[in-house]
């Protein structure tokens, strides 16, 4: 049994300076490969609905009739597994979070090559 | 002289508990002379979720049992569908497992220290470990890309590969953290203040951790040689793993085991690094699963059982999950009688209780 045993760490964190990341001031980025949220490029998709049918939490909502790909981002795991068993590669998995939302709403995405979606190739829920 | 006997409530909601769990404590006096758990806060019927989710859907949910050891759950599954289906797993991927499943151990270890050092109410201890932890938890998210739920392992092998760069990282990464954690192990284990607190403290013999079932590093502290790792499942069948043993049984028994665990498993990474072999992390699946299988692992809580039953289907018809704490919590009971109400906190402690594992 010994005392002070505990004063060398001690001493050398005084030294040391903070070991955490002063957040404000300096932001800690994720890593390349880190799994925050999922991107698509719209344009690539061909509405197959595989994401859909392989999601584990049933996050993903393909329409193909209407050219509609939409993703619930509370409900998603970030298990990127549509991003492996899409055929044209067009899911991403991106390595920032999604932003905290108040809302619980899709995001939704329409393909611009169908003529009359032309005006709703955005986000319609917004950026969120 | 008998004294009159109370009944103390403890849990679920408690300072030195992160999970539920409830016991009545019933004293005499100071003294704790019979303890009754009720569990079953935080069901979640992750059993029950095998009839919803296929059965490659369900490495997910399996992963999800646990927030510690999440990969071990996840492997363990796997290797239970790989066993019915009889898909041999390319040897790079058990390697990658290997490593992964030991820096869990470190990283659950590490955890568990800081809780005992915070519930000894050495706050500056409890800090230096979760300090230590961040780097492990760092090499996570840079090879799996999550801190706490890698979604790497599946059926057939594992879904990333860690380059021969960032195993070199992890290599120094691990020179590191080792010089530091021995520091820090000397406070642990010779402190007076530590000492004084764990000594003597919940003593359970050999006979009775063999006959309460015992599991982990609880059974090897009381000087039961039982680790499944030597039983050569993954990449362990190549690895060269002394089992650590103590004798007293006590709670600093039980602390030196955890300890000398983390020196043993960044033993086992290096062991993996310099023998991990090139070629395919994955071997792809097809079919149903149809037939039966038991897996045991070691966690860093103790021998985790897994039962799954597949019918053909994409939809299993079972599966069971037999988790450390759950085989432990026996033995803690018998530990609690006879000892102090001011040591409960840190016998509870000393089973390393994972209650979300314990009720799914």
């Amino acid at each position: 049994m010994s005392f002070f045993t505990m004063a060398k760490t001690l001493i050398k964190s005084i030294f040391h300076g903070p070991y955490t990341v002063q957040y404000p001031l300096e932001k800690k980025g994720p890593f390349p490969a880190s799994r925050g949220r999922i991107e698509i490029k719209i344009e690539d998709c061909i509405f197959c609905g595989l994401c859909a049918r392989r999601c584990p939490t049933g996050a993903i909502n393909v329409d193909k009739t209407e050219s509609r790909w939409s993703i619930n981002r509370l409900r998603c795991i970030q298990c990127s597994y549509c991003s492996e068993v899409c055929p044209k590669k067009c899911l991403k998995m991106d390595s920032t979070y999604t932003a905290p939302s108040f809302e619980n709403v899709e995001d939704e995405y329409k393909n611009a090559r169908v003529p009359d979606n032309k005006e709703n190739n955005r986000n319609i829920a917004g950026a969120c | 002289m008998m004294g009159k006997k109370t009944v103390i409530p403890f849990g679920p909601q408690h300072p030195v508990l992160p999970e539920p769990i409830h016991l009545d404590l019933v004293l005499e006096d100071e003294t704790v002379v019979e303890a009754i758990p009720s569990i079953g806060y935080i069901h979640r019927g992750l059993e029950k979720l095998v009839e919803k989710k296929d059965y490659q859907q369900y490495t997910y949910v399996a992963e999800r049992i646990c927030g510690i050891c999440s990969f071990m759950h996840g492997m363990g599954y796997c290797m239970s569908i790989e066993s019915i289906m009889g898909v041999q797993v390319p040897e790079r991927a058990e390697f990658l497992r290997t490593i992964w499943a030991e820096l869990s151990r470190i990283h659950s270890h590490m955890l568990w220290l800081g809780l005992l050092a915070d519930a000894l109410g050495f706050e500056s201890l409890f800090m230096h470990s979760w300090r230590l932890r961040e780097q492990i938890l760092d090499i996570f998210e840079e090879t799996t890309g999550g801190r706490v739920i890698f979604s790497v392992c599946d059926i057939g092998g594992v879904r990333k590969d860690i380059g021969s760069e960032m195993l070199k990282k992890i290599g120094s990464i691990l020179d590191g953290f080792e010089k530091e954690y021995s520091e820090i192990t000397k406070v642990f284990l010779n402190d007076s203040s530590v000492i004084l607190r764990t000594q003597g403290l919940g003593v359970l013999s050999k006979q009775a951790a063999f006959e309460l079932g015992a599991v982990g590093p609880m059974a090897r502290a009381s000087g039961i040689d039982i680790d499944m790792r030597k039983s050569g499942y993954a990449a362990y069948g190549k690895l060269k793993i002394d089992p650590i043993l103590e004798t007293a049984g006590d709670c600093y028994a039980r602390t030196s085991v955890r300890i000398r665990e983390v020196f043993q498993s960044i033993d086992l990474i290096r062991q993996c690094i310099a023998l991990i072999p090139e070629g395919d992390i994955k071997v792809k699946v097809v079919g149903n699963p149809n037939g039966e299988y038991f897996t045991r692992l070691e966690q860093p809580r103790g021998e985790v059982l897994y039962y799954v039953k597949a019918n053909g289907t994409k939809f299993l018809d079972r599966i069971r999950v037999r988790t450390p704490t759950f085989a432990n919590i026996p033995a803690l009971l018998e530990t609690l009688k006879g000892c102090q109400l001011a040591d409960v906190p840190v016998l509870i402690l000393t089973i390393d209780p994972c209650i979300s594992c314990t009720e799914r």
